[in-house]
């Protein structure tokens, strides 16, 4: 079965993510989609909808509830000849995974000097802004992207998320893929004809000459509407889209702050020790002679993640950011 | 009628073919041939005396530690003898015997221990797992390496070691369960040994016995005496053929003692007394083995003379490949980490090389 081409049309986050499963599926009998409820349900996002009918159930299958059991299995798999690409079903659910990710994951093609590695991607829905209760709206990505050995992947656009996904299957390495359920069900133009993106790239989203906003994720769209926001009152705010958390592109971020001199970080992760923290010091140490400020973060509070009523507070917004970039020292005389 | 709830008290019933007097076990089953119980006999001697080298080589600061499988080599021999070309195993720290009877080279095993790299054989080339450190962890990865096999239509059936401490980590019990849902071809042998560092079977586990743990996953239990090399064959061997026919995974229990400490670092007088240790040596798996086959005619002088010879040079193997000074580029921290590239790691690289060539230049 051929890849559907779906060039042009409108499609969800969800469907597009879909629809790089399949296509990856189709390309290579090797690939395969298992977690909790991935088979007949197709997912609680129905991210797989379909593919154990179109594949058969030993290509995309339903496993015991277990985390740790579906990455240690999925490592074995990818061990002896798979392309494994497993579903966690929210991001707090992940944590009883984390140590086959840490220990196993990452260390593998290291530990055994590259004779085994292992290509297999674990996908995430994480972050908030869905009223989520409790365990369903963390920001777990700076766990992995502190863990050498992982490729970490954030699309914002459902483009990307095809695209993305794609380039994390068909990668050497192990992938954490971090989808912005957010968005999940947002619809966009994607075009899968386009060439598979490559893995650590980030994206300008919107040119700017006054202060660059840069993101990832969940906080692409904010920084976007903030950025028109901006535009309405005199400044012109521009966006970077990292989406490749780990490896991280430093020359693209850094190219666009030296246009204007100021910058924020925009994150929705309590901003101690995350890769907010991590851009800014990346930032600031490359770009410190042309910085006008000291670049800023908006994050997501040091605290757990709120409960659904209050989690508006906590998430970086419009306002928030736009009174962070009225505060980067702006000479107005 | 009153309902009660009442805990089990069953447990597996021990298999033993040969007993500590190294006296047929009246029936009991039938043997394995004696061409593999007199093989099985030298490759215990060879695995004791490797054993007995790793730890001279600690004593003399060659190696970092060596967890030993002193007293458990029927488990160590078995577990790889009963595989098939092309089959798995799965060890951790304290399997290095079995690696090396699986045929993987002591000196390439070991290299760990010396500090030289994580893992020193080649994986792929011999199905040989890296040994496991984090417990139970690598039980998981053995079901999906036996998941895929199946998946590929390849006869591979792997065989997955852990100690009894490791049974009461969650790993173990998702690898077991995932293993049965999945009829995955694995064998779990757990080398009940009695401490888990410290701490005894007591403190890791109530039930009866560990092999009872597989009433829960659907699969069957065998509890096995762990001394008795021709009893772990025999059991072993009918696992592993019914994993390979489509029937699925077996828990296998053996019943053995870690004579000697967790690591030379560890002090065993600390929890456990010299009289218990002292009740296990007269249920040593070579002893009983040899007084069986000498009994019986398998074994003669000669052959005797011969295993002990291959253990010397076994010995001596390891004792030059282990004086041997490796030395590793420190620039190969950088090499193995992905495949894609990261200019952060690159920039670091670059870092570590001026520094290395500013060392060198030093010493010039």
């Amino acid at each position: 079965m051929g890849g559907v081409k779906l060039g042009g049309v409108k499609l969800s986050m969800a469907q597009s993510i879909n629809a790089a499963l399949r296509d990856a599926m189709a390309a290579d009998d090797t690939v395969l989609v298992f977690g909790e409820d991935v088979g007949a349900l197709g997912g609680v996002f129905r991210v797989t909808d379909g593919l154990s009918e179109m594949f058969g159930e030993q290509r995309c299958f339903d496993t015991p509830l277990a985390e740790s059991g579906i990455v240690g299995m999925a490592v074995g798999m990818a061990m002896n000849g798979m392309r494994p690409v497993v579903e966690m079903q929210f991001d707090a659910f992940a944590y009883p995974a984390f140590e086959q990710i840490v220990s196993h994951v990452a260390k593998m093609a290291n530990r055994t000097r590259g004779r085994v590695r292992l290509p297999m991607v674990i996908r995430i829905p994480y972050a908030g802004g869905i009223g989520g209760v409790e365990h369903h709206c963390d920001s777990s990505e700076a766990y992995y992207a502190h863990t050498p050995g992982l490729t970490v992947l954030a699309p914002a656009t459902n483009a990307d998320a095809y695209g993305l996904l794609r380039a994390g299957i068909e990668s050497p390495d192990p992938v954490v893929f971090l989808e912005p359920k957010k968005h999940y069900f947002t619809r966009e133009e994607v075009d899968v004809d386009q060439p598979v993106p490559p893995i650590g790239r980030a994206v300008v989203r919107r040119p700017g000459r006054d202060v660059t906003l840069i993101a990832y994720g969940p906080s692409v769209p904010i920084a976007l509407a903030a950025a028109a926001q901006g535009a309405t009152e005199g400044r012109d705010i521009g966006v970077v889209d990292v989406r490749c958390l780990v490896p991280f592109d430093d020359d693209t971020v850094a190219q666009a702050v030296r246009v204007t001199g100021r910058a924020v970080v925009v994150a929705e992760a309590p901003g101690f020790a995350s890769v907010a923290s991590e851009i800014a010091a990346r930032v600031t140490e490359r770009c410190f002679h042309h910085l006008e400020a000291p670049v800023r973060r908006v994050t997501g509070f040091d605290i757990p993640y709120p409960p659904p009523k209050l989690e508006q507070h906590f998430l970086p917004g419009v306002n928030r950011i736009l009174d962070a970039v009225e505060d980067l020292q702006w000479d107005e005389s | 009628m009153a309902i009660t709830v009442d805990r089990p008290l069953f447990a597996s019933a021990l298999v033993r073919l040969i007993d500590e007097r190294g006296v047929l076990v009246p029936g009991g089953g039938a043997l394995p041939s004696g061409g593999e119980l007199v093989a099985g006999y030298r490759a215990m001697v060879l695995a004791r005396r490797l054993n007995e080298q790793a730890g001279a080589l600690v004593r003399q600061g060659r190696l970092a530690v060596y967890p030993s499988s002193h007293g458990q080599e029927a488990c160590q021999v078995a577990a790889a003898r009963v595989l098939a070309e092309g089959d798995w195993l799965f060890p951790t720290y304290r399997d290095t015997a079995a690696i090396v009877a699986r045929g993987v080279d002591p000196v390439e095993v070991l290299a760990m221990l010396r500090g030289d790299w994580h893992c020193g054989y080649d994986t792929p080339t011999h199905h040989v797992a890296p040994q496991a450190t984090p417990l139970a962890t690598q039980l998981p990865h053995a079901v999906g390496v036996a998941y895929a096999a199946r998946l590929k239509g390849e006869p591979t059936v792997v065989m997955a070691l852990c100690g009894d401490g490791a049974t009461s980590e969650g790993d173990f019990h998702e690898a077991l369960n995932f293993a049965a849902v999945f009829a995955a071809p694995v064998v779990f042998l757990v080398q009940n040994n009695k401490y888990a560092i410290s701490v005894p079977l007591a403190r890791q586990s109530a039930a009866a016995a560990l092999a009872d743990k597989a009433v829960g996953y659907g699969m069957p239990g065998v509890r096995v005496d762990g001394n008795d090399l021709a009893a772990l064959t025999t059991v072993l061997t009918v696992a592993v053929e019914r994993a390979r026919g489509g029937g699925g995974p077996t828990l296998v229990e053996a019943d053995t003692y870690r004579i000697q400490a967790h690591t030379n670092a560890d002090d065993a007088s600390r929890y456990r007394t010299d009289e218990e240790v002292q009740r296990w040596v007269p249920r040593d798996p070579l002893t009983r083995l040899r007084t069986y086959l000498l009994g019986v005619g398998l074994l003669d002088a000669a052959a005797e003379a011969e295993a002990a010879a291959a253990a010397e040079q076994l010995a001596a193997h390891v004792r030059t490949g282990m004086a041997a000074e490796v030395t590793v580029d420190p620039l190969e921290l950088f090499a193995h980490v992905t495949v894609g590239g990261s200019a952060q790691r690159d920039e670091q690289r670059a870092l570590l090389r001026d520094e290395l060539a500013a060392d060198g230049a030093a010493e010039l």
